[in-house]
């Protein structure tokens, strides 16, 4: 079989942080203990001019810029996340025209929760691999939110990362992907409702862990590979204690899981979140690593991939866009009410 | 902005495409369909040509008093970018820090929301620049 | 052509005229020129009404004929014109009232200029002046007409060290004349600490930088010189009209610390009257922004390039100074409808020049000069006056 991998890649965090703690007072809640039981310090807040349509485009022109890739050859963008501007019209054709791949392509928008970005991706896969098209882009953003006051505020964040797709000049290899998918409603947002709900402690064992642990044995076991075979895992991370536990429990160190685990800096970067975690590890470990990465989207389901870095990394320009750890850190910490500000939790009034 | 008359200049408000005269090579955004200096001689000859969205700041302002789709975003820069392929552009600088900005600072172009027609209408996206700032390590 | 001279003049104060209509501001204004030129309406041939932006701000365009049938000529089925150049509406119109009597079209015409400003709230106003700039490519962006001017008051600072006390002397010196001017909007004297410590609209311009959006009419009647004098022993004659155009976007421009159409406009206007700026005894110039002032100064020729902001803070400008500015209290002081503008520069001119603006009189003032800008200097318009 043909094939089949990462092209190129870009990061995109917005530089606004918000401390768990400055959430906690607002709400009356002990910060220090709240941080702990999470496992997150921060979250990335967007600037009121950024959004999922724009976090896409900067991921997507960083991703083309490393990799030299002529947007006129990319015959397919897909964009997955929870919260696209619109409830109907494309963020993957904004996208596009934004990054010069107009007009010979397919576009769509796809979202599954928190694993939209690595639908995105396999879809990639499938139709450049069946050489109806050379390159692909799939995009994982989201800025989430979380109902003022409700637990998914400490988490839900903003950020994402695009791939750009293809057969030739791989800088890493997928050389599986498998997904695990039931009907199991653990979170959800209905139409027209602006915040999502959730069902508390049923996200845990039965929606969660069952699809991550599963997803990411039965991809082992097809690949017929164990923990110590892969030299990084990345899991979905809603927040920083969730995938530390799964981890372990499948085996791999935390030199294995440090690297891809951002939630505790960016909070759950939704899409975005295995896909930056993702960039964060191509970062930094060049040809031979061996990834194991498993996103889990509600409602529910994992999709996993097995993918090796290969020699053609070294002729990868990654200095051309900044990099994921450059944007980890953010760059401007916000009190709570410039931050309901920015995601207009409050409106201005009067007029 | 009507939703037409937007949508009309999308890879110019996108992508920062201008134009060159075939004729003068002159650089020019936004696009003219008739180049000042050569005049006939530039028609038909207006070449579509992208600019790197890189430049400096030549002059600027910080609005505390901004009509209705931008008063949200008060204070808020607008400044006049001399871009390294020559035409001046006014555009909005973001993501600054108290002083960043002067007479002389390099840009780069970032892509952003502009403004909303309202909850109902369109979004409309387009360039703004924010200060090059050396990398982080 | 024929020489053309102004017989009468008419406006209303300008400020927050909250009980006045724009038609009832016309009329006041018309029928103060009609009755200050000594003529009565069924005299008037035809009217020409400067007005920036009634249709975005009350919705209402088709202007000439509505003021014209409240001023009383409905039933004269009079030719009747509206001309917009953003704030050099005034301007424009009373060039092409200044052409068509000159031509020998018309005999006795009015020309006003009007704008209703204050039916919107001040975010909408805001974003209405900005009509007179690059509505797709500087607008779009959140620029504001103050931003505009900010950042060629910006470069003005970088090249020429003009500072904020040199901006601001002109706003003092203004106010200063606005208190000896009965029809001005503010009659109140300001401090330098006023102008320096008051809050900043578009950095570096502070509120005292900027005119207010003010409601006002202004009316002139012209009629050819050669019959003047059945009207009034005092005509003053316009010994030149200049109209000059540039880009309507800054980034467009060779120069922001100047501006071109003004230096153009000017020129032409001097070469049509026979004079050069030294025969200029005083002038109203185009200070909806404080930078306005001093640019306008260092392109008419009064002050060399650079030189125009130290000027305004040694009192040059000043009515008793050596080149008295905006003795009306310009549009900082007298208030500013955009519309009307050009018309009242007109007005004060006339005042000063037949010697009748009282304690704001410049001494022995034969010629006038009124420069009127639309947006950020696209077009200029500049009248130069003589009393006769």
């Amino acid at each position: 079989m043909t094939e089949i991998g990462i092209v190129g890649y870009g990061a995109y965090i917005p530089g606004h942080r918000i401390r768990t703690g400055e959430i906690a007072r607002v709400w009356g809640a002990n910060g220090e203990e709240t941080e702990r039981n999470l496992g997150i310090k921060s979250k990335s807040v967007p600037y009121l001019d950024e959004d999922t349509v724009t976090i896409s485009v900067e991921a997507a022109r960083y991703a083309l810029r490393r990799c030299g890739v002529d947007p006129g050859r990319i015959g397919a963008i897909y964009t997955g996340s929870e919260s696209h501007p619109y409830a109907v019209k494309p963020t993957s054709t904004i996208v596009a025209e934004a990054i010069g791949a107009t007009p010979h392509l397919t576009a769509a928008d796809y979202e599954f929760a928190c694993k939209a970005g690595t639908a995105a991706i396999q879809t990639s896969m499938g139709l450049v691999g069946t050489g109806m098209i050379e390159y692909a882009i799939a995009i994982g953003a989201d800025t989430s939110q979380g109902a003022p006051g409700d637990a998914l505020e400490y988490s839900a964040s903003a950020g994402g990362a695009a791939f750009v797709i293809g057969r030739e000049k791989i800088i890493a290899r997928i050389d599986k992907t498998y997904s695990f998918t039931t009907d199991t409603p653990d979170f959800w947002r209905r139409e027209g409702q602006r915040y999502p709900s959730h069902g508390g402690r049923f996200t845990g064992k039965p929606a969660y862990f069952r699809h991550i642990l599963t997803c990411a044995k039965n991809l082992m076991e097809i690949m017929d590979t164990s923990a110590k075979d892969y030299q990084h895992v990345v899991l979905h991370q809603p927040n920083g204690k969730f995938p530390i536990r799964a981890a372990k429990q499948l085996g791999f160190t935390k030199e294995q899981y440090e690297t891809g685990l951002l939630t505790p800096t960016i909070g759950n970067t939704y899409s975005g979140a295995v896909m930056l975690g993702l960039s964060a590890i191509l970062d930094v470990f060049g040809p031979g690593n061996r990834i194991l990465a498993v996103a889990y989207g509600s409602g529910a389901g994992c999709d996993g991939f097995d993918i090796t870095v290969t020699d053609e990394m070294k002729n990868y320009k990654l200095d051309a866009a900044p990099t994921t750890a450059s944007q980890i850190q953010g760059r401007k910490f916000i009190d709570y009410a410039t931050y309901a500000r920015f995601r207009s939790k409050i409106e201005r009034g009067g007029e | 902005m009507e939703v037409p008359r937007f949508w009309r200049e999308t890879r110019a408000r996108y992508n920062l495409e201008g134009v060159r005269c075939g004729n003068c090579e002159k650089v020019f955004f936004p696009p003219r369909e008739v180049c000042p200096d050569c005049h006939r001689a530039s028609i038909g000859r207006m070449e579509k040509f992208k600019l790197s969205g890189k430049g400096e700041v030549y002059s600027f302002s910080t609005i505390h008093s901004a009509p209705d789709y931008f008063k949200d975003e008060v204070p808020y820069i607008v400044a006049l970018i001399k871009t390294d392929e020559g035409p001046m552009v006014t555009g909005q600088i973001v993501d600054w820090e108290d002083g960043e900005v002067q007479i002389g600072t390099r840009v780069e172009s970032v892509f952003r929301k502009i403004s909303e027609q309202g909850k109902h209408g369109i979004i409309q996206y387009g360039f703004k620049f924010k200060a090059v700032r050396r990398a982080l390590k | 052509m024929r020489d053309v001279a102004v017989i009468g003049v008419g406006m209303t104060r300008f400020g927050e005229l909250w009980d006045r209509s724009i038609r009832s501001m016309g009329i006041e204004a018309g029928l103060g020129a009609i009755q200050d030129a000594g003529i009565y309406s069924t005299d008037l041939e035809a009217l020409y009404m400067g007005n920036m932006a009634s249709g975005l701000l009350i919705k209402q365009e088709h202007l000439a004929p509505l003021i014209g049938d409240f001023v009383g000529m409905g039933k004269l089925h009079l030719p009747a014109t509206r001309i917009e150049g953003a704030d050099a509406s005034g301007g424009l119109a009373l060039r092409q009232a200044y052409i068509a009597v000159a031509s020998g079209l018309h005999d006795i015409v009015l020309v006003g200029g009007v704008e209703k400003m204050t039916d919107v709230g001040d975010a909408r106003a805001t974003g209405i002046m900005a009509s007179a700039a690059d509505q797709e490519w500087e607008t779009f962006h959140g620029a504001t007409l103050p931003s505009l001017y900010a950042m060629m008051a910006r470069r003005h600072i970088h090249e020429f060290g003009t500072t904020q006390g040199m901006l601001g002397s002109v706003a003092v010196t203004n106010h200063y004349h606005g208190s000896l001017n009965p029809m001005a909007q503010f009659q109140r004297e300001i401090t330098m600490e006023m102008a320096l410590e008051s809050g900043i609209m578009a950095d570096p311009l502070r509120m005292f930088d900027c005119a207010p959006l003010s409601d006002g009419a202004a009316t002139l009647i012209l009629c050819p010189v050669s019959r003047a004098r059945e009207f009034t022993d005092k005509p003053v004659k316009i010994l030149g009209s200049g109209l000059a155009t540039d880009s309507l976007a800054l980034h467009d421009r060779e120069t922001i610390t100047s501006l071109a159409a003004t230096r153009i406009a000017a020129q032409r206007a001097y070469k049509r009257a026979g004079i050069t700026f030294r025969d200029v005894d005083l002038a109203e110039v185009h200070d909806s922004f404080t930078i306005g002032e001093i640019m306008a100064v260092e392109d008419l020729g009064f002050f060399e390039s650079g030189k125009g902001g130290k000027a305004a803070l040694d009192g040059e400008l000043r009515i008793d100074g050596s080149m008295p500015i905006n003795p009306s209290g310009g549009m900082k002081a007298r208030g500013f409808p955009p519309g009307a503008a050009g018309i009242a520069q007109a007005v004060e001119i006339v005042h000063q020049l037949r010697g009748d603006a009282d304690r704001r009189q410049v001494k022995d003032a034969r010629i006038g000069l009124a420069q009127n800008v639309g947006g950020t200097g696209a077009t200029t318009v500049v009248h130069i006056f003589e009393v006769i």
